[in-house]
């Protein structure tokens, strides 16, 4: 705990030259990131449902592209059930393919 | 012999089509499904919605919502059919026993889980909300270091 901060104070002067060796590794990086967790999996939603605009709704942001799971967090299984339903339901326009 | 299957069809029939033209589609369904051995288990009239985009030349549709039982063959049938009705505009044909099962399982497994937790006298999962708890607290003490 007492080095991330460390890291983290020193990162503040970036001219010198030996401490921009150290950020490049981990904690610098890790600073920022959140634990994400399934969406899916912490309400315990075991079925996607195509029919479901609302739920499918926050995983297509403005252009309607498909979030990917390295952003939303979502697990394996459930990115796999939440694209055929998210498919399904572009094809009954639910749910648009583009949007400008 | 061919097995019976759970299906899920929605149709959305042009906005030009009267009441009764939509109730007179609905029981052409329900015939093609009772004539070749299936059944009816749900229909649910959407009403009028607004199209994502534009199909041809509509804006918007009624959606019609029919789940059944049948065979492949019965699906087949209605596919056909339902492609060559003019008054539908578009029709999705699926089947949701397979994904039905499977959702059914996990949720007894993990009442199992549970259950198994209470058995052995331990809390019901909730580490994970506690982590996140102090990720949050670890991002408040790095953004004051930052400043």
């Amino acid at each position: 705990m007492a080095d991330e901060r460390r890291s983290g104070s020193s990162s503040g002067p970036k001219g010198r030259g030996g401490s921009r060796g150290g950020e490049k590794g981990g904690p610098r990086r890790s600073m920022f990131r959140r634990r994400k967790v399934c969406k899916f999996c912490t309400d315990k939603i075991d079925h996607i449902d195509y029919k479901d605009v609302k739920m499918l709704q926050p995983f297509i942001p403005e252009r309607a592209k498909i979030i990917p799971r390295r952003i939303s967090g979502v697990c394996a299984m459930h990115q796999r059930k939440l694209q055929t339903a998210i498919k399904r339901a572009r094809l009954l326009a639910l749910l648009p393919y583009v949007t400008d | 012999m061919s097995q019976k299957r759970l299906y899920e069809l929605v149709y959305i029939v042009s906005p030009d089509a009267t009441e009764l033209a939509i109730t007179e589609l609905h029981t052409q369904v329900e015939s093609i499904v009772t004539r070749l051995n299936g059944e009816m288990v749900k229909t649910e009239n959407w009403g009028r919605r607004r199209l994502a985009y534009r199909i041809g030349k509509h804006r918007e549709g009624t959606y019609v919502l029919e789940v059944f039982n049948g065979t492949g063959e019965l699906t087949k049938e209605l596919d056909r059919r339902l492609k060559v009705t003019d008054s539908v505009i578009r029709h999705l044909l699926v089947r949701v026993d397979e994904d039905l099962k499977v959702a059914e399982r996990t949720r007894a497994r993990r009442q199992a889980d549970a259950d198994q937790r209470a058995a052995k006298g331990l809390p019901p999962l909730g580490q994970g909300r506690r982590h996140t708890g102090d990720d949050a607290g670890d991002d408040d003490r790095n953004d004051r270091a930052e400043v």
